[in-house]
Formats: C-alpha cells, structure tokens, sequence
C-alpha cells in the first residue's frame, strides 16, 4: 500500500528549496526555512572543527606522556575545543536550527515576526565564527573557554579576538530570542492557545527568555575584559586592584544559563520526539512546559555553585547549593513524564525514538553527577576533575547533540524532502551511544580518582581508563560520520517523504507539504486540538487535502494504528 | 490512507496571493494586519530594551562593588565631576526625551511638520549632550585623567590640586566613570544616527497616521538612554 501510495502523491513542484534557485537568493532569504537550513550547513562544519579538535585532545590523552603534542599546544587545542563547540555550537545549536525551521511553522505562522531581524543574526553569527576562526589560526589563545582572569588579561592578545567574537555572537543569540518570544506571543495561528503549544515551542519560549536576559551580561563582561586588556582599568586583574572573582560572577552568571540555552531546545525536542513514536500525549503537558520556564528562571540563580573552592561566602555557596538541588526539581518532572509516556503507550521503534531513548539515559546521568557536583563536600573533591568533564559532555553531548542528531532525523524529511535509510541511520544511533559511553564513563571514575581537567599527562594508573576513553571517541567519530553520509546518501539516493511519515499531529506535518511551500502552508491553518492529540486528530487521517496536505502517508504503519476516521 | 487525497492539492494553491493586494504597502507579507505588525515590532523593541538594561547592569554591578569596598575614595574622586555640568546634560537629555514624545504624539495625529521639527530638536539636543560631554572628557584628560593605566592626575585648576587625587582605587573609580558614560554616549549617537534617518523619511513624507512604527521605536529607544543617564548622573557625580 505504502508504495503505490507514495508514488502518487509526489511532492508539489515548488517547494523552498527550488522556488528561487541562485546563491544570492540563499544569501539574501528572509525564509525561516532556508535560513534554518543556511544554520545547519554552517553548524555541521563548526561541529567538525570542533570535534575535530576533541578528537586531538583525546588523541594526546592516549598514552601518558607527550603522544602527539607538547603542553602548550595542547592548552591551546581544548581551549580552541571548548570555545567553538560552546559560543558557536552548542548555544546556537538547536533554536538556530530546528527552531527557525521548525518553530514558526508549530505556530502555524508564515514566517517568524522579524525575518530580517533573522537573516542579519546568522550574518553576525558569522562574523563571530570568522574571529573565532581568525583567533585559532592567528594566535596561541590558551585560557580555556572560560577565560578566568588574572590569567586571560594577561596572556596572548589573541584573546582580544576572542572576546570581541563572544560579544558578537551574543548579539546573534539576542536577535534570535527576541525573535523567537515575538513570534510566540505574536504569531500564533487562529486556535491556537497557549495551552496547544507543542512541548518544543514551550521549551524555545523558555530558552529565548534566557537569551534575552542573559546574553547582555556576557557581553558587558567582555567588554570589560576587552578595556582590562587593552587600558588596565583594574576591575578584574587583581595586580591592578582588580577582582578576579568578580569576573567568575559575571562570566557564570551567563554561563550557567547559558547551559540551560543548551539544554532547554533539547528537551522540547525530546517531546516531539517521544510523542509521535509513543503514539500517546505526552504525559503532564502543563507540567512539562512550566518546567522549561521553571528552569529558566531558577537558572539565573544557581551561577555560585561554579565558584564553590573561588573564595566566596560559604552563606553564599550553601544558598547555590540549595537552589541547585531545586533546578532538579523540574528536572525530574519532565524525565519522569517522558517515561510515563512511553508506558502503554503504541512504541514504534524508529530512529528518532532510538536517539530519543539515548537522550534519556544518557541525560540522566548527565543530570545526577550534577546534582552531586552541586552537594558541597563532594564538589571540593571532584572540582576540576574530569567528574566535571563527563558531566558536562554528559549533559551537553548525550543530552544536546543527541536529542539534536534525533530532532534532524524526525524532521529531515520535513526540511529535504527524502527520507534517510532507515538501518543505517540506526547502525549509527548505536555507534554513537557506545562510543559516547565509552568516551566518558570512564572520565567519571578518572575524575574521582584524582584525574585534574586541562592536563595533557597523568600518572601510569589512569592509563588503561584513558586509552578505553580514547577508543570510545575513534567510535563516537565513527558514528557521526554514518549520520553525515546518512544523510547525504538520502539527499541523492533517498526516498521522496510523505507529507507525514510519522503520523504526527502539529502543524509542520498535518497542514505542509514535505518539503513545505515558500509560504508554509497553502491556507493558514485553523488549529482545533493540541499538538499530540493524535486520536483526536480527525484531520490527520481523513484529510481532503484541502488545508494544505492533511493525508497521512506512512512508510509503514504504527503497530496499533490509531483510531480510524469512521468514528 | 486514501489515493485519492493527493490529487486534490494542488487545485488550493491558486487562490494563493491574491488576498494579499488589499494590504497597505507597509505591512509586510507574514503579518495578516496592521496592529498585529505594530504589536510586534513594539514588543520586539521592549524585549531589545531589557538587553540594554542587563547590558549596563553589569557596569552598575562592577560600580556597586567597587563602591562598597571603597567608599571613601568613590566620594572624594567623585568630588572631581563638575556637577553642574552632569545637570545641564540631565537637563538636556529630558528636554529631548519630552520633544520626541511629542514628536511621536503629533505623528499619531498626523501632523507632519511638528514630527519633523521634533525630532529636529531632539537631534539638535542629543548633539549639545555630546559636546558638553567633550568638554567635560577635556577637562579631565588635560589633567591626566584617562580610563585604565594612562591614570595619572596632575596639574592645577580653579585652585583643585589633581595630584592629591592621585590615590589608590581612583583609577576604578574613573575606568569605570569613562566605559559607562562612554558606552552611554555610544548610544546617544546611535540614536543621533537612527534619528537623522527618520528626519530624513519624515521629510519624504513617509510616516502617517497609520504608521509610524519607526518612530516609535525610536522614541522608545531614546527614552532608555536618558533613563540610563537618569541613573549615571547622582551615581557619578553627586554621591
């Protein structure tokens, strides 16, 4: 059935893709789609440089000793690891991506409220990923991305550029959340309430907040660090008088909502991901969306518990402590409701799922190791030790890129049209989580043995974790490249996508074309349920096509079909 | 999962476009009226004006720490700022914070040459901001007061001895004097810069009644960087 069904419903003629056809047409597009997908391709190459670079520093880490490079050199690679996966990966990430994608079209919306607005933030985007770029070929920038003074006002110039790049990609990440909250309060199709958001506008609504509140701080910081640089003006550098800690306040209180910017997107991917595949609402709709918001604002409250051996009040650091339990809090209630979602729910296994699943274990331990890095006692023995390292990647490669990786195979039929193979992309999902478990379970116990962060020797005990960590990236590598020749496998060779190959219920597969029109949808569509209301969704499965393409065409259909339209 | 559905969809798409040719020309395609594009554009620039907010909130950080610490040098090297200059510029600021509420009063009513010779004024006021801004920045760099390691007060005049200023934390206390009223006055020429502009299209009889979002804006905009200035001012120079 499958087949004779999707040979006849093709793809319109026209689509965003080859409306207009010229390079200027890409480089001047006000589309939230084209620019989404413009993001992607910049994004892939600032992954593979980062990454690249990671593989350099596990490299030297292979054997103990000097493996492939000196001290100096290797200060230089993380650091160069840390800040271009940081300011030009991980925050941009997914809101740059699938939310400019994806986003305005959840609204049923044309395109965002300020689409030049949109084109200009990718432009200063990339005039802050060329210094960044410049900073690494012109000059020995060995701070690591948290550029702590005394030392980053006093070592290399090189680190002028790189806080002139931190300023201007933070204007980048304003422009796109203010965007964003305009569009949300804004832009919304007829019908749709605030309470038919789906989970993943929720989770930008809350991500854009903190952009917007906290993006301005980091800015001033390294304007700051710029005039300490350049003039000694004596507020951070305490040889001058300065503070050094007061830079830790500043740099943290953006950077650890900044890891929340991170994070948040992932989550509302991860909604969309387990709904449609659960084929169930997900569980505590309200609940899960407030908690994008909760952590938001607790986020900007918790930027203390990096600072725990810097010398600050322990009145101070105990509050951090607690607060930093409570972020668990809201945590917790979307994990939890994740899973109470896939319980009795329809499973059908597909690779978006898969990485969905990958999501929640790896996020997990992501979550619990920071809750122990939050306890105070416990944070003096694992403070700067590759416990934290593991962590983050924990939190910010097994939860960010994954649910990233799996949020690009859900909608890579919405964004190209193709659908990908299926088992090699499911080859890949695999590979990437053992080799990510391999990478980094071993730095967990490296790092509560004693093993210190930033060091390019260690003693011969943690040779064997090393090595095994190691390995693990060599996997991990391996595993991504499927994705990327997944991916580029399905653009020449793969199948042309239904309209709705998942059966899902928000607006982007019920009301467009795969790929969509220029203009999204063909009538603006009239919302009527919520966006996993999957057995209310008349429309989906009994669809006269006339509000853009509401029929639903499965490659293959859920184990428990939904209820049919006869009712 | 019928067949049948596919072929009807492209018949929708004709009607496409032509509900579009009743829009004013300044409401862009994505927008389905005119209050929806105003409200938007209006909160986008509230949201923009917050940023501002947190920009200069970690100045006011970095002054309030500095100043907790060491009082006693904040009030003597503050005693340096000529006040009443600091007053006539807090004066000025609010008198062009007045012309360019009126001026987006009066293109609300669609008078045009009252916009125009509003938002005149308040150029003209933002301008004699920045040159008593320069006279006041002279004064102290004629004496060696610079932002940073260039700090070095000496010299005599109007009987105040520079050189006994010369005393440990001054320097803070006037790096930061000098990044926020410099970042400050980086603002008044932008808004220097975004008003000529709309001089220039209020001229050209490009805002009504109908629409006047730019100026608005605008007129938002300008209204924080006087507020800001309304926080610089007794901060710096009277306490």
């Amino acid at each position: 059935m499958s087949q004779t069904a999707s040979a006849v419903h093709h793809s319109p003629k026209e689509n965003y893709l080859n409306h207009q056809k010229t390079v200027w047409s890409w480089m001047s597009t006000v589309d939230h789609k084209r620019i989404g997908v413009m993001y992607l391709v910049t994004l892939a190459v600032m992954f593979f440089i980062g990454g690249m670079l990671a593989l350099l520093v596990r490299l030297e880490l292979l054997t103990p000793g000097v493996t492939i490079m000196g001290p100096d050199t290797y200060n230089q690679v993380f650091t160069m690891h840390g800040i271009v996966m940081v300011f030009l990966f991980l925050v941009p990430s997914i809101p740059a991506i699938l939310g400019n994608f994806v986003l305005p079209m959840h609204l049923g919306a044309i395109d965002v409220a300020f689409p030049r607005l949109n084109l200009a933030s990718y432009y200063v985007y990339l005039a802050g990923g060329a210094l960044v770029l410049f900073g690494l070929f012109a000059g020995e920038i060995d701070t690591g991305w948290t550029f702590y003074t005394p030392y980053s006002s006093s070592a290399s110039s090189a680190v002028l550029f790189l806080t002139s790049a931190v300023f201007v990609a933070g204007f980048s990440s304003i422009f796109t959340g203010i965007n964003f909250i305009v569009t949300i309060h804004k832009m919304r199709a007829p019908g749709l309430t605030w309470n038919r958001l789906s989970l993943f506008t929720w989770s930008i609504y809350a991500t854009s907040i903190v952009q917007v509140l906290a993006t301005p701080v980091i800015g001033i910081t390294m304007v700051l660090l710029f005039f300490e640089k350049m003039l000694h003006i004596g507020i951070f550098d305490p040889a001058l008088g300065g503070d050094p800690v007061l830079f830790q306040h500043f740099f943290w209180f953006y950077s650890h909502p900044a890891v929340y910017i991170m994070i948040l997107p992932a989550f509302g991917v991860v909604s969309e991901l387990i709904a449609p595949f659960c084929r169930q609402p997900i569980s505590g709709y309200k609940f899960v969306a407030l908690s994008s918001v909760a952590i938001a604002f607790l986020g900007f409250l918790v930027w203390g518990h990096h600072m725990f051996v810097s010398g600050q009040s322990v009145v101070s650091s105990v509050i951090f402590s607690l607060i930093t339990y409570f972020i668990g809090i809201p945590t917790g209630v979307k994990v939890l409701n994740w899973v109470t979602t896939m319980y009795k729910g329809s499973i059908w296994l597909k690779t978006p799922f898969l990485y969905a699943l990958s999501f929640l274990f790896l996020f997990t331990i992501g979550g619990l190791t920071g809750i122990m890095l939050g306890v105070l006692a416990i944070d003096i023995h694992l403070h700067d030790t590759y416990f934290v390292v593991s962590h983050f990647h924990y939190v910010m490669m097994g939860g960010t890129v994954v649910a990233a990786i799996g949020g690009l195979h859900y909608w890579w039929p919405k964004i190209t049209g193709k659908m990908y193979d299926e088992v090699s992309a499911k080859i890949a999902c695999g590979l990437i989580f053992v080799g990510f478990n391999l990478t980094f379970f071993p730095q967990l116990i490296l790092g509560s043995q004693g093993m210190p962060r930033r060091y390019h020797d260690y003693v011969e005990a943690f040779a064997g974790l090393h090595m095994a960590s190691t390995i693990g990236s060599w996997v991990l590598a391996l595993g991504l490249f499927v994705v990327l020749g997944c991916f580029v496998h399905s653009l020449r060779r793969g199948k042309p996508a239904p309209s709705n190959p998942w059966g899902a219920a928000t607006l982007e597969w019920t009301n467009a074309t795969s790929p969509p029109s220029p203009h999204n949808f063909v009538t603006s569509p009239i919302v009527t349920h919520g966006p996993y209301d999957f057995d209310a969704v008349e429309e989906i499965f009994s669809g006269d096509g006339a509000s853009g393409d509401g029929s639903v065409q499965m490659d293959q259909p859920p184990s428990v079909a939904p209820s049919s339209s006869a009712s | 999962m019928s067949t049948t559905i596919a072929s009807t969809e492209h018949d929708t798409q004709g009607g496409h476009g032509a509900s579009h040719d009743d829009h004013p020309a300044f409401l862009q395609h994505h927008f389905v009226n005119a209050d929806q594009q105003f409200d938007a554009a209006k909160m986008g620039m509230w949201l923009f004006l917050i940023t501002e907010i947190l920009l200069f909130s970690g100045m006011f950080v970095a002054y309030t720490v500095y100043r907790a610490w060491h009082p006693e040098v904040f009030l003597e090297a503050s005693t340096l700022l000529d006040w009443k200059l600091g007053g006539l510029n807090t004066l000025v600021l609010l008198a062009s914070s007045l012309t360019v509420a009126l001026s987006i009063h009066y293109i609300q009513k669609g008078n045009q040459a009252a916009l125009f010779w509003n938002l005149l004024i308040t150029i003209l006021l933002a301008c004699v901001f920045l040159v008593v801004k320069y006279f006041e920045y002279m004064a102290k760099f004629e004496h060696g007061i610079f932002a940073g390691e260039g700090f070095d007060p000496h010299g005599v005049s109007h009987g105040v001895d520079y050189a006994k200023y010369n005393i440990p934390y001054a320097k803070q206390f006037f790096s930061i004097y000098f990044i926020m009223t410099g970042i400050h006055g980086f603002h008044v020429i932008v808004g220097i810069i975004l008003m000529t502009w709309l001089l220039v299209k209020a001229r050209l009889g490009h805002f009504s009644a109908a629409w006047y979002t730019p100026v608005e804006l605008t007129g938002l905009y300008w209204h924080i960087v006087d507020i800001i200035w309304i926080f610089l001012f007794p901060l710096m120079y009277l306490i």
